[in-house]
């Protein structure tokens, strides 16, 4: 009797089931294609009007391990390692703002919001200012430092009290912090001309800036996050139950939240240590991405990674011909786009007050 | 004994009010006072001491070599735009609170400011413009902003958290465009461009103060005269309807006048940050519940600018600007009324 049930049921989903997968499957597949498509258009377009003949030339100067000859050639291959990162840091970005709403069960989780990215602004400039850092290594061990107790913080405050963290509390204790954080890090700036500088670049997100080494550094580490969070989705479905659900369903909440905390942080954090401040892809995308897919982690996941993947390259992409003989930085159009987003998620949110 | 019973609680209530009355009346002499200090505090320190007598002569409008540059060109612009700008600035951050019963709805925290931040930035440095046109043009973007904000979080409960949480994305926004244009604005020097992202009154001039002059003595006299209706308003709309208040056009003009006492002030001074939050709260607590705000809130508003300047200037070794010291000192404030709330359980 038992076992026909079990039968029965699993007999009438499994079509549906295949049918999600399937449709989830091709969302996957138009993911991959629309990454490919934004990273053509990217090398295809730029500030600079290049001939698609030039194009297949730089790219096969490039392929060879030639210096390319032509001003043509060498606007491609200045294009090769920027779409690299956007594709890097937008999938690290969209998979974080995933992790971070996933955890915190709240809408409006995103990197931007939790502080992270002026955490990592404070610890860089400080070891700027006062240690003279200098190398990659560096940046990245304080920019992870500074995001991780800003996050930290931020998400603390913004859970005190009955009812956990709501999206009220939580852009406040955001907002507040970011304030507090950029004043020091003005205040710190401030008799440093040269350094101030230096920041007043760093403060508009954008993938202009890419290079080899710094990429070489950050993607192994992007990488293990990833897979940490990947590993940790079905855990994070659980979450998404409750606490006390999840405990019944044999998932060790404690330790999956904080890895998965970890994970999140490490991804955003990273990218804001070589990009600077990329706001709102990690709110986004996970959006879209749920509204698509349905509420399973193991599909937002991936999703949200292709997702922000296509959406920073091309926002880098369409600031480059907007922009065209300089560039609007990726990070100014993710702002842009991502408020009237803000907006919409906070219509369809009920308020719970704080 | 009918007319006993009647008159205790009565004189208990008189007694009250005129508590109230003495308190509020203290706590507003005291600011005045405090204020006062300030000023000089901000007209006679510097590098230079000069005597009292020099000073003097110079406000007096007399030619004295020296102190006539330092103090009459550089330190009394700054004084009187650090006083106008945090009346200005008071005043609107407490008018909005009280208009949506909620201490974290302020102009600054909301992202109005930004709003007029941003378009001075850009009337400044894409189309080099200056003085008065700037402020005009940060006051019509920073309503546009107000208008957008207000009409993006409509349709659920007006005094929410929607607004609050609509107002501080669309700040971010407005924050990015403001990076940008200072990014862009490469020969500008550091000073200047710190003045559009945390506010500052270094290099304030007689000849940039008469829009924000004009602004608070035109619009702060309206407030005041609104002031009553606008405690009836923070009772409720039935309320403030039964006391004979005309709601809509009371808030409507209430929150123009608010609105464009923070732009002025934003297009003068940048945004400094946490004034206008910060000066509600704090009066309420000097002069008590069940007072009226306008007053006390702008006196504290004005205290807390130059003194937070004079901090700035003095007590580092590095001058620091004045919405640098503001936005340290503030956000903790914030933070702590977030958890208190939050603690209670209470709404935003």
């Amino acid at each position: 009797m038992a076992t026909d049930t079990l039968v029965v049921r699993t007999r009438r989903d499994a079509p549906g089931r295949q049918a999600g997968t399937s449709r989830r499957v091709g969302l996957v597949v138009i993911g991959i294609v629309a990454v490919l498509a934004a990273a053509a258009l990217s090398l295809a377009f730029g500030s600079r009007l290049v001939s698609l003949g030039e194009i297949a030339d730089g790219l096969g100067a490039f392929a060879r391990g030639e210096v390319p000859a032509d001003v043509g050639a060498i606007a491609v291959q200045e294009r090769i390692p920027r779409t690299v990162l956007a594709i890097v840091a937008g999938a690290a970005l969209g998979l974080s703002g995933a992790v971070m709403q996933a955890i915190t069960r709240n809408p409006i989780a995103d990197p931007g919001i939790l502080g992270v990215n002026t955490g990592a602004a404070l610890f860089v400039v400080c070891g700027i200012a006062f240690f003279g850092i200098s190398s990659v290594y560096e940046y990245l061990g304080l920019a992870l430092l500074g995001s991780a107790l800003a996050a930290l913080f931020v998400y603390l405050v913004g859970s005190v009290g009955p009812g956990g963290t709501t999206p009220i509390k939580l852009a406040l204790a955001g907002a507040a912090t970011t304030a507090a954080l950029s004043s020091l890090v003005s205040a710190v700036l401030l008799p440093r001309a040269q350094a101030m500088t230096e920041f007043r670049f760093w403060q508009v997100g954008g993938v202009g800036g890419a290079q080899w080494g710094s990429m070489a550094v950050v993607v192994p580490l992007l990488a293990v996050a990833a897979l940490v969070a990947f590993a940790l989705a079905s855990g994070m479905n659980a979450l998404a139950l409750g606490d006390d659900v999840a405990v019944g369903l044999g998932v060790r909440v404690g330790p999956t939240r904080a890895l998965a905390a970890i994970a999140g942080v490490v991804l955003c954090a990273a990218v804001t240590a070589v990009c600077g401040p990329i706001a709102f892809v990690g709110l986004m995308v996970p959006h879209v991405m749920r509204l698509l897919s349905g509420p399973d982690q193991r599909w937002i996941l991936p999703l949200s990674a292709l997702g922000g993947a296509v959406l920073l390259v091309l926002a880098d992409t369409a600031g480059r011909v907007i922009g065209s003989p300089g560039e609007v930085e990726a990070g100014i159009l993710t702002a842009f786009l991502g408020a009237p987003v803000l907006v919409i998620i906070a219509r369809r949110t009920r308020m719970r007050g704080l | 004994m009918t007319a006993a019973v009647l008159t205790a609680p009565l004189d208990a209530i008189r007694v009250g009010r005129r508590a109230r009355v003495r308190r509020r009346t203290i706590g507003i002499s005291v600011l005045a006072v405090l204020l006062v200090a300030l000023l000089a505090g901000e007209i006679l320190l510097g590098r230079t001491i000069y005597p009292l007598s020099e000073v003097l002569a110079v406000m007096a409008g007399q030619d004295v070599p020296g102190a006539s540059f330092t103090v009459g060109q550089l330190r009394i612009p700054r004084a009187v735009t650090g006083a106008l700008g945090g009346i200005a600035f008071g005043i609107a951050g407490s008018t909005f609170q009280t208009l949506l019963r909620n201490p974290l709805a302020s102009p600054d925290v909301i992202g109005i400011t930004s709003g007029a931040s941003a378009a001075a930035v850009f009337s400044l440095v894409v189309l080099h413009l200056s003085g008065g046109l700037t402020t005009l043009i940060a006051l019509a973007v920073g309503i546009a902003t107000a208008v957008v904000i207000y009409a993006a979080s409509r349709g659920g409960d007006a005094t929410g958290g929607r607004l609050i949480l609509i107002g501080i994305g669309i700040g971010a926004m407005l924050e990015a465009v403001v990076s940008y244009l200072i990014q862009r604005a490469a020969e500008w020097d550091v000073a200047v461009a710190m003045r559009w992202l945390t506010g500052s009154l270094n290099g304030s001039r007689m000849e940039d103060l008469p829009p924000l002059v004009g602004a608070v003595i035109i619009l702060v006299p309206v407030v005041l005269l609104l002031s009553r209706d606008l405690d009836a308003l923070a009772l409720g709309d039935a309320s403030a309807t039964a006391l004979g208040v005309r709601v809509d056009r009371t808030r409507i003009l209430l929150i123009v006048c608010a609105v464009a006492l923070a732009c002025f002030a934003t297009a003068t001074t940048g945004p400094i940050a946490f004034v206008a939050f910060l000066a509600g709260p704090i009066a309420g607590r000097i002069v008590g519940a069940g007072s009226s705000l306008v007053v006390p809130s702008a006196l504290v508003g004005a205290c807390l600018v130059l003194g937070a300047d004079l901090l700035g200037q003095f007590a580092f070794d590095t001058k620091f600007p004045v919405g640098v010291i503001t936005g340290i000192l503030g956000a903790p404030y914030l933070i702590y009324l977030l958890i208190r709330t939050s603690r209670r359980g209470g709404s935003a």
